[in-house]
């Protein structure tokens, strides 16, 4: 993996409908607007606004693209093909750029789409599964059954690709071990390449936050029981659990979203979305028309630091090396090794998933004696 | 010679609490142009937030409006404010001893209540006359014949004068200023004698020193004169006297007879100046002091120590400047093997402690722990020595304890009979001695009781006021100490002793209590990395434990497109919780589960 070539996310704020646990940046329309997409276009090409930050506009080397939402799979083969055109205008793109496009599976003309997609380089497919029972589908806000997501992932295939990653939900109200299995056991027989699995957080401004009392929701230990339950059963069944909420077969990890924890640049186009570039932390306002009038991206502080290094790597399966770190980090160390939160190899030291559960915990007291 | 004060009249109000007290004083303010419209800010006479906040009156304040009544004639109307609550009854009382009158505020949807009553009776005791007053007219649900029926038949007051008013609207209040004209008696006094004054409040000013507020008894008092406090002997020459303006002092040639005022001197520190002392001249000494002095003495106690460790001196300096206003606060430096250096600090009741503390957090901006209260207890030691404790970590080893005495204090209820029943399970739960009951008035009722101390220190008065829906109001005075079966509850957090925590109780609660000490921690206690067992212990015998389960979930699962900022600030945000936590060996506990502990609930 190149640990030096930028990452480039693309936002499409747009969805069919908002999901009730969702606080990501979306508005609720059937299509993507075209005053949006050429203001991203154009942004893309020309990066008027990034310039301020990446200085040097030419000659950026990128070998990752990323179509996250709101909805990707609202765009029309055509607009898609505008996107990765402008894209390949403003960046220098490696031959072997991973280009992953969201999908719901409930979008129309999905088929096209993927077909489209495939022949404009896209090669790797995220896919909103949640979970395999219609049920807990439902409470998710997921209109159609699993049977659309078998139906994605074969037109997928069918298009000529085979790099699938299933998004998977834990924490749904009265959900158990159970359906978590038969979730993963519907992804595995669907040949997920990927799994990602995040424990359901109720963000304030949900509607899930809003009605919260209304519903069943796991409690701390359950919710904690099941994500066990999952790395084990995963990883038993030849998954690597490379990432917090992260799992894929060798070799199958998803290269855009290691750039975030490897401190590797990245930019982000559209409201809300994140850019790190030389060494600074930017980002669009969560605002469309802002993004489309040309307000410039918002300056975040700078990145790039050794705490942020402890961050983000703890969350990795590579972890961080104990090389040159105080005393007192080592014991702390040792001490959750000790209790089954970590684990020290070769000098360096990573979680377990026992440890990701509490990471935050475990971040801030490595990070207050670092 | 003893001449009338024809154009003064003193005064206070005295009302139950939300009856419109601060409203109406701020009316009269504003009638009399005392205040500037413009200047008015709600409830001018309860300038410190915490007291905006609460509602009640923390200090007394004084302040003089100038009147022309109907008859033409100016008067001076001096308004004495009181506060309000049993904490403080030394300072109503000596702010009712300094006025000759006083208004009984009754609200006109609720009628007499209990404090409606406590009040009028102090009043009473220091033969006030009253004006009564029927607040809230525009009310709605405002009854004003029934409250006066109810008035005239419980408290026995005529109101076929009492004014019938909106202090919110300002509708009548008018009239309010012309009843007192009419009906407060006007002072007496000679401007001849050797000068005395009573001390009804005195406030460290920091560029006058203290300000002694008096009402002047007999005497003259000018600027240069050598004054005499009686009570501790100390002198002063006055640098200032004057009168009482809403927003300032208004200095004078002097003070006499009559009047309410105020001296400078540049005086330290209240202890100098303390309520209820009397002030004469040094050449020309009265004869005996004024009645009813008292030296207002802490009754509970607590550690207070900072967050931070590093904030001991800002902690100590702060505690210096609060004392140099509040004669009644104490400290001395202690430690703690838990908490570290800090300070242990006397008060007159709960509430006097629960607002230093809130003013120590909020003007000084510290962040504290505070310990579990405790009063004074007499230790009679096996070698026949006594020694007084007033720190639970300090209580010696049983084994070589004869016996334990604990103060006790005699106590009033007031209360409508139908809540006799409740008070007296209350008052029974809490060890209480019933003595006697009377009825005062209507079915209101004085219940007497003998109580220990640190039984009424900690909760007693909410769980009063809880059971009587606010009707009740309670009033106690310490008589002695007596021989009691205390023990004292240890807690241990993962094995060790929390000093801070420990515990002075009746043999008899010991296991109940214990039982829900354990349980509050164990839910204010968050979950940590490691499970934490929960022991209570008296000498080395556990009687209570729970488990603090390990924590299992603290994680930020998605990445949210790269927006690390938000992780970081949100790790920044545990950080600023862990501030307010403190360590103890391997266990954080918040400032919150101190307080839980503190405030177990009367009713269980």
């Amino acid at each position: 993996m190149d640990r030096t070539k930028t990452g480039i996310y693309i936002h499409i704020p747009f969805c069919r409908s908002k999901c009730p646990y969702c606080d990501f940046y979306s508005l609720a329309s059937s299509e993507c607007s075209e005053q949006y997409l050429t203001a991203l276009c154009n942004e893309l090409s020309d990066k008027k606004r990034l310039k301020e930050y990446t200085g040097e506009v030419e000659g950026i080397e990128i070998d990752t693209v990323y179509f996250g939402g709101g909805t990707p799979s609202l765009m029309t083969p055509y607009q898609l093909s505008r996107v990765l055109k402008a894209v390949r205008t403003g960046f220098d793109i490696s031959s072997d750029c991973e280009i992953t496009l969201e999908c719901n599976p409930s979008s129309k003309g999905l088929s096209e789409l993927l077909f489209a997609a495939a022949d404009e380089g896209v090669n790797r497919i995220s896919l909103g599964m949640q979970s395999s029972s219609d049920c807990e589908r439902r409470l998710l806000g997921r209109r159609g059954g699993v049977s659309e997501v078998e139906n994605a992932v074969k037109a997928a295939k069918k298009a000529g690709i085979s790099n699938i990653s299933l998004d998977v939900m834990i924490g749904v109200p009265d959900s158990n071990e159970d359906t978590v299995r038969a979730s993963l056991d519907k992804a595995m027989e669907l040949d997920a390449k990927h799994i990602s699995a995040y424990i359901l957080k109720i963000e304030e401004g949900t509607y899930y936050y809003k009605h919260r009392e209304r519903y069943n929701f796991p409690d701390e230990d359950k919710t904690a029981d099941m994500y066990l339950f999952m790395s084990e059963y995963l990883r038993n069944n030849g998954y690597i659990h490379y990432e917090i909420s992260n799992f894929c077969r060798d070799g199958f990890h998803s290269r855009h979203n290691m750039k975030y924890w490897d401190g590797v640049p990245y930019l982000g186009f559209g409201p809300g979305a994140h850019s790190f570039f030389n060494g600074k932390r930017f980002y669009f306002p969560r605002d469309i028309n802002a993004f489309i009038s040309e307000s410039p991206a918002v300056y975040d502080g700078d990145g790039g630091d050794e705490e942020e290094k402890i961050l983000l790597s703890l969350r990795t399966f590579r972890g961080i090396s104990l090389d040159k770190r105080s005393d007192s980090f080592i014991k702390k160390a040792e001490l959750y090794e000790k209790y089954g939160y970590g684990k020290i190899s070769d000098g360096n030291f990573s979680l377990t998933p026992e440890g990701y559960l509490i990471s935050n915990t475990i971040i801030s007291e490595l990070l207050s004696v670092n | 010679m003893i001449t009338k004060k024809e154009h003064i009249r003193n005064f206070s109000i005295i009302a139950h609490i939300d009856h419109g007290k601060s409203t109406l004083a701020d009316r009269l303010l504003e009638l009399t142009e005392t205040v500037a419209k413009r200047d008015m800010q709600q409830q001018i006479l309860d300038n410190m937030d915490i007291e905006k906040e609460r509602g009640i009156t923390i200090k007394a304040r004084a302040v003089t409006l100038h009147y022309k009544a109907n008859d033409g004639k100016e008067y001076e109307l001096n308004l004495i404010d009181t506060p309000g609550h049993v904490d403080f009854n030394y300072e109503v009382s000596r702010s009712l001893a300094a006025c000759e009158g006083a208004i009984l505020i009754v609200d006109a949807t609720q009628g007499v209540e209990a404090q409606t009553l406590a009040n009028t009776y102090l009043a009473l005791d220091h033969d006030l006359e009253l004006v009564p007053v029927v607040n809230k007219i525009d009310l709605p649900a405002a009854d004003p014949d029934r409250v006066c029926a109810d008035v005239e038949e419980i408290i026995g007051l005529d109101c076929s004068i009492a004014p019938r008013v909106s202090a919110k609207t300002g509708e009548n209040v008018a009239e309010v200023l012309e009843k007192i004209v009419e009906y407060i008696p006007c002072p007496e006094g000679d401007d001849d004698a050797p000068f005395k004054a009573l001390v009804f409040d005195s406030v460290y000013d920091n560029y006058k020193g203290v300000i002694v507020y008096v009402r002047v008894m007999d005497g003259v008092l000018r600027p240069g004169d050598t004054m005499k406090m009686m009570a501790t002997g100390a002198q002063f020459t006055v640098v200032e006297v004057g009168r009482m303006g809403a927003t300032s002092l208004e200095s004078a040639s002097e003070i006499k007879a009559g009047e309410v005022g105020y001296i400078t001197a540049s005086i330290k520190s209240v202890v100098d100046a303390r309520v209820g002392d009397t002030v004469t001249r040094a050449d020309e000494p009265a004869n005996e002091p004024l009645p009813g002095y008292k030296k207002a003495n802490p009754m509970v106690f607590c550690g207070i120590y900072p967050a931070d460790g590093a904030d001991y001196e800002s902690l100590r300096e702060a505690l210096e400047k609060l004392q140099l206003n509040d004669a009644a606060l104490s400290f001395e430096p202690e430690t703690s093997g838990a908490l570290g250096f800090g300070f242990r600090c006397g008060f007159l009741g709960l509430l006097h402690l629960e607002i230093i503390q809130e003013r120590l957090e909020r003007e000084y901006d510290l962040d504290l722990v505070s310990t579990v209260p405790s009063v004074i207890y007499k230790i009679h030691l096996s070698d026949g020595s006594v020694v007084d404790i007033d720190n639970p970590t300090n209580y010696p080893d049983p084994a070589i304890i004869d016996f334990v005495e604990e103060p006790i204090a005699d106590a009033h209820i007031y209360a409508p009979s139908e809540y006799v029943g409740t008070i007296m399970d209350l008052c029974q739960d809490r060890r209480g001695i019933f003595k006697n009951m009377d009825y005062i008035a209507g079915d209101r009722v004085d219940i007497h009781y003998v109580l220990p101390v640190n039984e009424i220190i900690y909760d007693f008065f909410d769980a009063l006021k809880t059971r009587t829906r606010g009707y009740a109001s309670f009033d106690y005075e310490l008589t002695g100490y007596e021989r009691s079966n205390l023990v004292k509850l240890d807690v241990l957090l993962n094995g060790d002793l929390i000093d801070a925590l420990s515990y002075i109780i009746h043999s008899e609660k010991a296991y109940p209590r214990a039982r829900k000490i354990a349980e509050k921690l164990k839910d204010n206690i968050p979950r940590q990395m490691f499970e934490i067992p929960v022991q209570i212990a008296i000498g080395g015998k556990v009687i209570a434990r729970e488990t603090i389960k390990a924590m299992r979930k603290d994680v930020l699962a998605k990445c949210y497109g790269g927006d690390i900022t938000r992780k970081k600030k949100l790790l920044e945000k545990q950080k600023e919780g862990k501030k307010r936590m403190r360590q103890f060996g391997t266990v954080e506990v918040p400032q919150e589960a101190f307080m839980a502990i503190l405030k177990l609930d009367g009713q269980d």
